[in-house]
C-alpha cells in the first residue's frame, strides 16, 4: 500500500485533483507512510487528495482536515520533522518530508517526531 | 532599510487595496515597503491561479483582475515587495514581521502605516461545521485557485453571500463534480436590494450574469433554507438536511462550503491605534476612519479590512489612503483627483450596503443554535456554554469575560471563525442586540509564529 491503511484508514481523500499540476514529482511520508505529490501542492493538497483527514483534534479526539485554506483559521496543523508546527495550506510539500499528525511536545498525545 | 532617502511608508496586504496604494506612492516617488503574507500578490479574491496548475478561469480573464495584476507588475522594481511575510504585530511605530514563519528579531520601523489586511468568510456555524469535508467558501476557492482540487465531488455552497454563486460557477468551469446552492436568504430580498445593489452597475450585471449562467447549467439554487445540519458518517460529510420554506429536504453531499459573506481583518488596524465600533450593515465591529482612511495619528486604512466593499472599492480606498498620507506628509496632491476616486469607492460600497441587504447575516437563527454544536473550532466549546456563561454575567457586556470564563474564541485563530457567532449566541441568550456587548481584543501574535530555540534559551 502505498498510503492509507490503519491510520488514515482506506477511505479516499477528502480533496478531488481536477487537472494535473506540470511539476515534478515528490514522494514525502505521513505518519510514516509513503506517499507521491506534485511539487507546488502545499501539504493540505498533498495529503487530503489521498487521505480524509489531516489530523485529530486535541480536546475531542475527532479527524479534522483544514477550513479556511488560506492560514486564518490555524485547522490545519501538522508537524513537520525536526519539531515545527506548521499550517499545512500554507507549507509546500518537498521531497523527502516526514509530516506527522501529532508532535513531541504534547504530554500523552505520543511523540512521533525526533527532536 | 530601503526608504532611507524618503519617509518610510509600509503597506501591509498586497490585494487590490494595498496595490493600489503603492501606485500612488510610486508615482509621487517613493518607495513603500509592500508586505504580503501571500506568495504572489493579489490578495484572496484576485489571487492568481498557481502557473503550474495551466488552470484558465473566468475570473482571472476579468478587466479589472489583469488591471491589479498589470499595475502591480509595472511596481514590482519600484518596492520593496516582501512575499509570505506576516506582521504579527504593531507596537511604536514598528511592525513585527516573521519571514516565511520565521521571526525576523528587529521591527520593522515607519513613518506612516497603510493597512490594507483585507477580509476572510463571516461565518454563521451550524451543527456538523466541525466534520471533515466543510470548509469556508473562500477555502474551497482557494483550493481550487492554488491546488486545482476541489473540496469534494458533490459539493453544497451552503450560506449567503455573492460569493456562494461565484465560487459555486468557479467549481463548474473547473469541471468539478455536482454543484448545488443552499442561500439562507429568501429571493424576494434579493429583488428589493437590486436598485441599491445598482449604484455601481457593473456589480448588479455581473450578478445577475453569473445567476443566469447557473440556471443554464441547471444548477439546484434553493433560497430561503434554513435549520441546515451537516450529516456525517465517520467524521466526514455525509450530506445536509434542512429546511426550504417549511419544507424538510436532505441531499446527500461529500463536503460543505460554508459562508455568509466577509469578516474583516482588524486585529493590526486596532493594535496600531484604531478604534472599533459597530456596523449595522455588515453585522461586525469595524475601525472608525475619516472619508479618507485616516485612522490615527500616521495609521491609514484601505479594502475589506476597514468596510466590507470588493476588489474595485478596495483598490480606489487603497488610492485614497496614499493620498491622504502624502497630504499629511506635506505634499501636494491632485484634489479633484481624490473626489473623483472617493466618488468612484462610495458607489461602490452604497451597492455593498445593498448586498448586504440581499444577502442576510442570519441573526434570528443563532438562537435556535443546538446546545451542543460547538462555536470555538480550536477550543471545542459548545453554544450552550457560551450561553450559560453570558447569562451568569448579566450585565456584563464584554464578551472577553465570556471568552475568559469558557474558553471560546481563545484557541489559535483568535476567535476569526467563532468571535461574530459568539457575540449573537451571547447576545441572544441574553435577549440582548450584539452591538450591546464590545468585541474580542486582538492579542500579539496576530497569529502564531515559530520562535526558534535560540531565541526561547535567552528569555
Amino acid at each position: 500500500m502505498e498510503h492509507g491503511t490503519d491510520k488514515m484508514g482506506t477511505s479516499p481523500g477528502q480533496l478531488h485533483r481536477l487537472c494535473r499540476r506540470r511539476t515534478p514529482d515528490v514522494t514525502f511520508s505521513f505518519d510514516g507512510v509513503a506517499m507521491h505529490a506534485q511539487e507546488g501542492d502545499s501539504l493540505l493538497c498533498a495529503i487530503t487528495t489521498l487521505a480524509s483527514h489531516l489530523r485529530v483534534h486535541e480536546f475531542d479526539g475527532r479527524p479534522r482536515a483544514g477550513f479556511c485554506g488560506m492560514g486564518v483559521c490555524q485547522d490545519c496543523w501538522v508537524w513537520i520533522e525536526g519539531g515545527h508546527r506548521v499550517r499545512a495550506c500554507t507549507t509546500q510539500v518537498r521531497e523527502g518530508l516526514r509530516v506527522t499528525t501529532r508532535g513531541p511536545l504534547l504530554p500523552g498525545m505520543g511523540a512521533e517526531t525526533s527532536a | 532599510m530601503s526608504h532611507m532617502d524618503g519617509p518610510g511608508i509600509v503597506i501591509v496586504g498586497a490585494g487590490p487595496a494595498g496595490i493600489g496604494a503603492a501606485d500612488v506612492l510610486v508615482r509621487a516617488g517613493l518607495r513603500p515597503v509592500l508586505i504580503d503574507e501571500g506568495r504572489r500578490p493579489g490578495g484572496q479574491g484576485y489571487r492568481k491561479s498557481d502557473p503550474t496548475l495551466g488552470l484558465s478561469l473566468g475570473y482571472a480573464r476579468a478587466a479589472n483582475y489583469k488591471r491589479i495584476h498589470a499595475v502591480f507588475t509595472a511596481l514590482e522594481t519600484q518596492i520593496d515587495y516582501r512575499p509570505e511575510t506576516l506582521v504579527w504585530s504593531v507596537d511604536g511605530r514598528a511592525a513585527y514581521l516573521a519571514e516565511r514563519g520565521a521571526v525576523v528579531d528587529a521591527g520593522l520601523s515607519y513613518d506612516r502605516l497603510i493597512l490594507a489586511t483585507g477580509a476572510t468568510d463571516k461565518i454563521a456555524p451550524v451543527p456538523g461545521w466541525t466534520l471533515t469535508g466543510v470548509y469556508t467558501l473562500g477555502g474551497a476557492q482557494v483550493i481550487l485557485k492554488d491546488q486545482g482540487c476541489s473540496i469534494g465531488r458533490k459539493v453544497v455552497f451552503y450560506g449567503s453571500s455573492p460569493l456562494l454563486y461565484l465560487a459555486a460557477a468557479q467549481y463548474i468551469e473547473a469541471g468539478a463534480g455536482k454543484v448545488t446552492i443552499l442561500d439562507t436568504t429568501p429571493f424576494a430580498r434579493k429583488a428589493a436590494a437590486s436598485l441599491k445593489i445598482a449604484r455601481a452597475p457593473s456589480v448588479l450585471c455581473n450578478g445577475v450574469a453569473l445567476l443566469a449562467g447557473l440556471k443554464a447549467r441547471g444548477v439546484t439554487i434553493v433560497s430561503g433554507v434554513s435549520g441546515l445540519r451537516i450529516d456525517g458518517e465517520d467524521g466526514r460529510v455525509a450530506g445536509v438536511s434542512f429546511q426550504a420554506g417549511r419544507r424538510p429536504m436532505r441531499l446527500d453531499c461529500d463536503a460543505v462550503a460554508i459562508g455568509h459573506g466577509l469578516r474583516a481583518e482588524t486585529q493590526l488596524a486596532e493594535l496600531a491605534g484604531a478604534e472599533l465600533a459597530y456596523d449595522a450593515t455588515f453585522d461586525q465591529w469595524l475601525p472608525r476612519t475619516d472619508a479618507d482612511g485616516r485612522a490615527a495619528d500616521g495609521l491609514y486604512l484601505a479594502g475589506d479590512g476597514a468596510r466590507i466593499g470588493g476588489a474595485a472599492a478596495a483598490e480606489l480606498a487603497g488610492r485614497v489612503a496614499a493620498m491622504a498620507c502624502l497630504a499629511d506628509l506635506g505634499r501636494s496632491i491632485d484634489k479633484a483627483e481624490l473626489i473623483r476616486l472617493r466618488t468612484r469607492r462610495d458607489a461602490y460600497h452604497a451597492s455593498q450596503e445593498g448586498l448586504a441587504q440581499a444577502f442576510a447575516w442570519p441573526r434570528h437563527a443563532f438562537a435556535d443554535l443546538p446546545d451542543e454544536t460547538v462555536l470555538c473550532r480550536c477550543e471545542n466549546v459548545t453554544a450552550g456554554a457560551v450561553r450559560a456563561v453570558a447569562r451568569s454575567l448579566e450585565g456584563v457586556s464584554d464578551i472577553n469575560r465570556v471568552k475568559a470564563l469558557t474558553r471560546c474564541g481563545m484557541g489559535r485563530c483568535q476567535a476569526r471563525m467563532c468571535g461574530l457567532a459568539a457575540v449573537e449566541v451571547a447576545a441572544a441568550a441574553r435577549q440582548e442586540a450584539a452591538e450591546a456587548l464590545t468585541y474580542y481584543r486582538p492579542q500579539p501574535p496576530v497569529k502564531p509564529i515559530f520562535i526558534p530555540e535560540p531565541a526561547l534559551s535567552e528569555v
